[in-house]
């Protein structure tokens, strides 16, 4: 059924909206109050909770449910991430708005028998705040002080359903743009929202549109950066898989203001979900009329295509990406020619990340100045990020930019696993550095992590501890870049290759107080030299650590030591007199290194010790095995 | 639009467009580079910007900009001497060194290396940043061009050349990160891809990654051998450009030396592939009066380039009959002086050496081929060296050749008129073949000999030509890619061409591969071109039907142009071949 | 992978693929994807295969083959195991899953098992950083892989019976 006109659109909605109704009380609502009223249940669908099971949790949901007899008034689904990944997979009962965490196939029963049929919450599957044991059903701490405008509708709707979508306010920002605004109208809304790229530079998404609407030509494109290169950020793949249409809807937004009928969304291969989301809420929009030709009714033609990626870090820099879709090595070329003047086959085009997309809708319907009184001074909005590493709850969260590191990490993130200390938060990705404890308190924006020598990039925070060698995550993310250089110029192709060599030999003990001036000294020029963005971001992880933690690297070069116990060359495996001779060490050891008789101190033969750790692990007695 | 810059504290005005680096050039600043090269004429423009060593320092930019891929802009402010520049220049030339022998000393690039010229140009005295270092296997599959990837610095000119200008697309970069570097195809030898072995890859890579396959040796071994008679012949390119390695001004004909020189090292008779070149005309204008008297396919393509013979083998298997049959002109040599000539001395063809000077490498590719030659093991040409071999074999027989006394080829084959000298540029094949075509069919002589139209750089020159009444459509192309063009026209039946020259290199053979080095200087090319006019307005002959040797070879021994022997020692078949 | 399909099958439903699409040079990604799944990897006769049909040099295709990580040029085995590198996994234990794997199979990682049942490989987040260390089988991720015992039963699934 295509949509000819607005009218059509709103009736639709109107339509829709019983669809999800029982998902939006924002009270509990007790339903043997309520005869009548179909409950929904929310099965967390993302990446996460997906790999922990959650397809078979939904499955045998719904066996158990027909089996009660409650298939008519229970509906089942399978929206995108929750964002509270650590605690996968995870569950939501509506409209009793109700969280259960964990939830393993063989809890499904329980939960069907005590809370659907009985009315009882399964208290033992509420979340509990590990220090203060207090459970939570609802207003779980993890989502205190987030804000959601990118991931407005993800975990909340349906993605396969584009009918959730418009009844969630979906492609009213469209209408709006096509039937009440001029094109620089949009533009101008996006300007004075102050809304700036998501996917890492950070350039203000209205101006991007601007130029690219300026540039003289027959037509103009619009791509969806939808790359995710950086290795341990998944926001975007959850709003792919989540709501992809908010990011159509942007898309369309786009065309319609910059003056272009075509669109790309280039999109991870690794991402199998995201895409097969992708293709079915393109046909959708095709089907409705909002994809094709004379889009509402309005004289706006407007089409998109999906391409692949296929394992290469650099496709995210939009020059390389351009190429890869053209069928070419993802090689980037020099700026300018922007892509915004010349761009995919020579056009103009516009590349824009995916979460930059999600929020414009809103932006659109809510209004510029709603959205610029959110954030800081010169970062306005929200953001997304990615929490991971040594930090209790993993997971997606969006915040109000200006909200400092420890909010997130020790707020929202309940803090370092197993009562660890913090070390560092590294964001920004490869491009990106570690930021130590004394700025934990900064807001976090564009300008405040850049002054602290990091970046925002796409959103990766990974939180490290006191476990964690930073002249091994320096060497890390080196090793990443290495491998991830188009191999095009020399500064980055070679340069990369150097930094790692150093790296290597710090960290195996062979480093001089030289290599480490060097290693600075290479780190500017390939900064300053280097074609790309990614190269010259490559250096920033060794300056940024060199520059909060230099003692590490003096440690590994002067003392040959690792602070952290974690490169192997400069450890050592002792065992001490505290030794009760019980041997389970012994038969742990791969390579045989320790002998010794029953009950007898034992020893380890240095030579052949590898450095693996499996005797410490193994032994019970405090203090029987050290290492240093 | 004019663009208003400082550069260095100069004010400058240039039009919109222009990059930082040759906004630099016209006020004397001279910006080194490395992988950037422009040629004009060619539609040559290799500006991948991957070296990095033409990095400025722009006022306002974060980062340096490589001035070779940065356009001006209004306003900018530009250091090309800031320490900063500098330095930077210098760490790329180190970080590229620090990947790459250090065997300059033993390197066939040696004293024409871009890169070891700028390492000695920016100072650089030590290798700052060592690690490992690239090993790639050396292919010397080929009987023309020597790959050493690990001489490589991925500058991709090679690439650019074979791709964009040659289309036969034998390179890409591989791989990515520190293993990237330019390849073949599954990574084949040359000798096992499409590779006409044109040699423009070679003649634009700034290092020793491409190079010729060294026949010197070869040629002093027979030289210094007392049972072969060895005979050198040298095409009509050579003479234009040998001065040049030795210091004289491109454009110099130095035929006279060159001959006096090639006595000094020795050879039993030096003789002149322009006598060939006149041959091939009284062969390939009898083929085209053939094909036109006889209802036969035209056009007629003419075939004395083996690189672009070995093109259209594998890009145009289906169009292998309408090529000229016509052997190559040295490879008509020698034919000749192996079954004539030796007929003459009264020798064993297999006691003679035949040994060919070229500005090209195909060729050495091309005297390999089985099916030229006398016998399975006589072939027509023994070894090819290039003009630059040559000049080595001079420099090694330390003869001063600037000051060598003018000489003159021997006799028979040594006599040639003007037509066979214009060979070696583009056009040259075709305009001398209208010298004598014209009065094959007319049957009056040709007043005006000079046919303008034909000349220059321009990749794709066409004519017509009244000729007894009816209109020839010629065409004259050079450039592999433009001949890729006219080639698919002609599949699709879209053209009407009755003959085309058709030469693979850029230029015709004065550009050839195996000429002293460009560096990039598109008016080498054209002093060259210039110096071929010249030394065809000078000779008082200049039709290839009017050479009395030729006449003579006809009667005593050829019998008929386009006859029975003739196409036995004169003429030749091709092969289909895959393309890859 | 469709193992029943003989060689030509396969080419014909390559050709049938290309055939398909409007702007052919300009797919060539998608068609070197298409190629990798009905082949499993992309031999160099199927990417010359590609070069012909699309008229492209074969060593563009040959030099775009070998800048993706995402295709390969050697053979699989029957199953790919995959460990994710990516930071959050990497903190928090990617490197001892890998050398485990590697045990386990006795292969490094970019090998394949001499029995053809196992090829290992690394990737960079699958964006299940939550349950990091993951190791993906088969498009299956398998999240907190810390222990040698849980990482044996995962494989075990995919050991023919016996
Ligand atoms: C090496 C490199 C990798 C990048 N990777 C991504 C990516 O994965 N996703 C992304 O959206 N942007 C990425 N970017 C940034 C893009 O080039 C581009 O700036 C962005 O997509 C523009 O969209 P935005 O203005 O909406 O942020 C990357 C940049 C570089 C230099
Ligand atoms: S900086 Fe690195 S990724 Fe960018 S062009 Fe240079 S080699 Fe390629
Ligand atoms: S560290 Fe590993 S190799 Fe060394 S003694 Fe302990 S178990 Fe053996
Ligand atoms: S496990 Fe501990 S106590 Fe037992 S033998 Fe080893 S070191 Fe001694
Ligand atoms: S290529 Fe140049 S720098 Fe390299 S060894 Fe040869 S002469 Fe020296
Ligand atoms: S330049 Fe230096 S290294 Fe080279 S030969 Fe002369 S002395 Fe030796
Ligand atoms: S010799 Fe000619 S055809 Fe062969 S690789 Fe070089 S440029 Fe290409
Ligand atoms: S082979 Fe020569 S021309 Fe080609 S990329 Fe390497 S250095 Fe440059
Ligand atoms: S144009 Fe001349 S130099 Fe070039 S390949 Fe052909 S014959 Fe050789
Ligand atoms: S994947 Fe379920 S909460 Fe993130
Ligand atoms: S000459 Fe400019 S980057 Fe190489
Ligand atoms: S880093 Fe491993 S799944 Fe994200």
């Amino acid at each position: 059924m295509k949509l000819k006109d607005t009218e059509e659109l709103n009736v639709l909605k109107a339509q829709s909206l019983k669809l999800i109704e029982t998902r939006r009380a924002k009270e509990a609502v007790d339903t043997k109050n309520a005869p009548g009223l179909v409950r929904h249940i929310l099965v967390c669908g993302g990446p996460g909770c997906h790999s922990s099971g959650s397809p078979r949790i939904a499955e045998v949901l719904e066996e158990e449910l027909d089996r009660a007899g409650l298939a008519d008034q229970i509906k089942v689904f399978e929206p995108g991430c929750f964002g509270f990944c650590e605690k996968g997979p995870m569950i939501q009962i509506h409209p009793d708005n109700v969280t259960y965490c964990e939830v393993s196939p063989e809890d499904v029963s329980t939960i069907v028998q005590e809370h659907l049929l009985e009315g009882k919450q399964v208290e033992r599957l509420l979340y509990m705040d590990p220090n203060t044991k207090e459970r939570f059903a609802a207003n779980i701490p993890f989502y205190n002080n987030q804000l959601r405008i990118a991931l407005r509708n993800v975990g909340y709707i349906a993605p396969e359903n584009i009918l959730e979508y418009i009844a969630a306010d979906g492609y009213q920002a469209l209408a709006k743009v096509l039937f009440h605004m001029t094109p620089l109208e949009v533009i101008d809304t996006l300007k004075v929202s102050g809304l700036r790229g998501r996917g890492g530079a950070g350039f203000p998404t209205g101006v991007k549109w601007e130029f690219t609407r300026r540039s003289e030509a027959d037509q103009r494109y619009i791509i969806c950066n939808a790359d995710e290169g950086d290795p341990g950020a998944f926001m975007d793949r959850s709003v792919l898989e989540g709501d992809p249409h908010s990011v159509l809807e942007a898309m369309l937004i786009a065309g319609a203001a910059i003056g272009s009928s075509q669109g790309y969304i280039y999109v991870r291969a690794e991402y199998p979900a995201a895409i097969h989301r992708l293709k079915i809420a393109i046909d959708q929009a095709r089907e409705y009329g909002l994809l094709g030709k004379q889009i509402l009714g309005s004289d706006f033609d407007f089409d998109i295509e999906l391409k692949y990626g296929a394992g290469a870090f650099v496709c995210g820099e939009e020059t390389a990406l351009i190429h890869s879709i053209e069928g070419l090595r993802g090689e980037p070329t020099v700026k300018p020619p922007f892509p915004a003047q010349k761009g995919l086959w020579g056009k103009p085009t516009c590349v824009n990340n995916v979460e930059t997309l999600a929020n414009i809708p809103p932006i659109i319907l809510k209004g510029a100045e709603w959205f610029a009184k959110i954030g800081t001074e010169k970062s306005k909005g929200t953001k997304v990020f990615a929490l991971a590493g040594k930090v209790n709850n993993v997971g997606l969260v969006e915040v109000p930019m200006g909200t400092t590191l420890r909010e997130i990490i020790f707020g929202i993130g309940g803090g370092i696993k197993r009562h660890k200390t913090f070390k560092a938060a590294q964001t920004g990705g490869p491009s990106g550095g570690c930021i130590p404890t004394k700025y934990l308190d900064s807001p976090i924006d564009y300008e405040s992590l850049m002054a602290i020598g990091s970046m925002m990039g796409s959103g990766g925070l990974i939180v490290l501890d006191e476990d964690d060698c930073m002249v091994e995550i320096a060497k890390f993310f080196l090793e990443f870049t290495m491998d991830e250089s188009c191999g095009r110029c020399t500064a980055c192709r070679v340069g990369t290759k150097r930094l790692h060599e150093i790296l290597q030999k710090i960290t195996e003990g062979r480093g001089t107080l030289e290599d480490l001036e060097n290693l600075e000294k290479l780190c500017n020029i390939i900064k300053d030299t280097a074609l790309c963005g990614l190269g010259q971001s490559a250096p920033n992880p060794i300056l940024s650590t060199l520059k909060y933690f230099r003692d590490e690297y003096v440690a590994h070069i002067v003392d040959k030591t690792c602070p952290a116990g974690v490169c192997k060359s400069l450890l050592k495996y002792e065992i001490t007199d505290k030794c009760v001779g019980c041997g389970r060490c012994a038969k742990q050891c791969p390579t045989r290194a320790i002998s010794g008789s029953p009950k007898k101190r034992h020893v380890i033969d240095q030579e052949r010790c590898l450095k693996c750790g499996a005797c410490m692990e193994q032994c019970r007695v405090d203090g029987a095995i050290i290492r240093h | 639009m004019d663009i208003h810059l400082t550069i260095n504290d100069i004010p400058l005005t240039v039009p919109e467009g222009t990059t930082i680096l040759e906004a630099a050039r016209t006020i004397n600043i001279d910006i080194p580079t490395l992988c950037h090269m422009k040629l004009h004429e060619m539609h040559y423009n290799n500006n991948i910007a991957s070296c990095r060593v033409c990095v400025v320092e722009i006022e306002g930019r974060r980062n340096l900009a490589s001035s070779c891929s940065t356009p001006v802009m209004e306003g900018m402010v530009v250091k090309t001497d800031s320490l900063r520049a500098i330095q930077a220049r210098r760490a790329m030339v180190e970080l590229l060194l620090s990947d790459h022998p250090k065997s300059c000393l033993t390197c066939a690039k040696n004293m024409d290396c871009d890169l070891r010229k700028l390492a000695a140009e920016l100072g650089v005295r030590t290798i700052g940043y060592e690690g490992v270092e690239s090993e790639f296997e050396i292919d010397q599959s080929s009987s023309s061009i020597v790959r050493d990837p690990n001489k490589c610095i991925r500058c991709r000119r090679c690439e650019t050349m074979c791709n964009e200008v040659q289309t036969v697309g034998v390179y890409s970069a591989m791989g990515r990160g520190f293993e990237t570097v330019i390849k073949t195809a599954f990574d084949l030898p040359l000798s096992q891809t499409a590779c006409t072995f044109c040699g423009q890859c070679l003649a634009v890579c700034p290092t020793g990654a491409l190079t010729e396959v060294d026949q010197v040796d070869k040629v002093w071994k027979a030289l210094n051998d007392p049972n072969q008679f060895v005979v050198v012949q040298t095409a009509p390119a050579v003479r234009v450009a040998l001065g040049e390695e030795f210091g004289m001004e491109p454009g110099e004909i130095v035929t006279g030396k060159m001959v006096a020189s090639l006595r000094r090292l020795g050879f039993d008779r030096v003789f002149d592939t322009d006598f060939a070149a006149d041959l091939t005309i009284m062969e390939e204008a009898s083929e085209l009066v053939h094909r036109i008297q006889h209802g036969g396919r035209l056009p007629l393509l003419t075939s004395c380039c083996p690189a672009w013979v070995k093109f259209f083998e594998h890009q145009f298997p289906d169009l292998l009959d309408i090529p000229s049959t016509c052997k190559s002109p040295h490879q008509m040599m020698g034919s000749l002086i192996k079954s004539y000539y030796a007929k003459t001395l009264g020798i064993d063809p297999k006691s003679i050496t035949v040994v060919s000077v070229m500005p090209c490498v195909a060729k050495k590719y091309e005297a390999a081929r089985p099916e030229l030659g006398q016998s399975a093991d006589t072939a027509d040409v023994d070894i090819v060296i290039t003009t630059r071999e040559l000049a080595r074999m001079i420099r090694e027989a330390s003869i001063h050749f600037d000051h060598l006394k003018d000489q003159e080829f021997d006799h028979p084959l040594g006599e040639s008129t003007g037509a066979a000298i214009i060979f070696g540029t583009t056009g040259g094949v075709l305009e001398a073949a209208l010298r004598t075509a014209y009065e094959m069919l007319t049957g009056e002589a040709l007043e005006k000999v000079e046919f303008e139209a034909l000349r220059g750089m321009n990749g794709i020159k066409e004519a017509v030509i009244p000729i007894a009444g009816k209109d020839y459509r010629i065409a004259v192309i050079h450039g592999l890619g433009n001949a890729r063009t006219v080639l698919e026209k002609i599949r699709a039946g879209e053209s009407d061409y009755d003959v085309i020259e058709i030469m693979a290199c850029p230029g015709g053979c004065i550009g050839g591969g195996g000429q002293p080095y460009h560096h990039g200087n598109m008016e080498i090319l054209k002093s060259r071109a210039a110096a071929i006019y010249r030394e065809d307005r000078a000779k008082p002959l200049r039709k290839s039907h009017e050479n009395l040797a030729i006449v003579a070879l006809y009667k005593d021994y050829l019998g008929e142009p386009y006859g029975e022997r003739a196409h036995q020692l004169l003429h030749t078949s091709y092969t289909a071949r895959r393309k890859i | 992978m469709c193992n029943s399909d003989s060689p030509n099958e396969f080419a014909q439903k390559l050709d049938n693929f290309i055939d398909s699409l409007p702007n052919k040079k300009e797919n060539l990604i998608a068609i070197l994807h298409y190629a990798q799944e009905i082949y499993g990897w992309l031999p160099d006769n199927v990417q010359w295969h590609i070069a012909q049909k699309l008229d492209i040099p074969s060593a563009k295709v040959y030099g775009v083959v070998s800048f993706y990580s995402y295709f390969t040029m050697k053979p699989r085995g029957e199953h790919v195991v995959n460990v994710c590198m990516g930071t959050a996994c990497f903190v928090r234990g990617a490197e001892k899953l890998k050398n485990e794997l590697e045990n386990q199979l006795k292969i490094k990682a970019g090998e394949t098992t001499p029995d053809n049942l196992f090829t290992l490989e690394t990737l960079r987040c699958v964006g299940a950083c939550g349950l990091a260390p993951v190791m993906i089988v088969d498009g299956e991720v398998h999240g907190k892989m810390h222990e040698p015992q849980e990482i044996n039963e995962v494989l075990a699934k995919y050991r023919p019976e016996g």
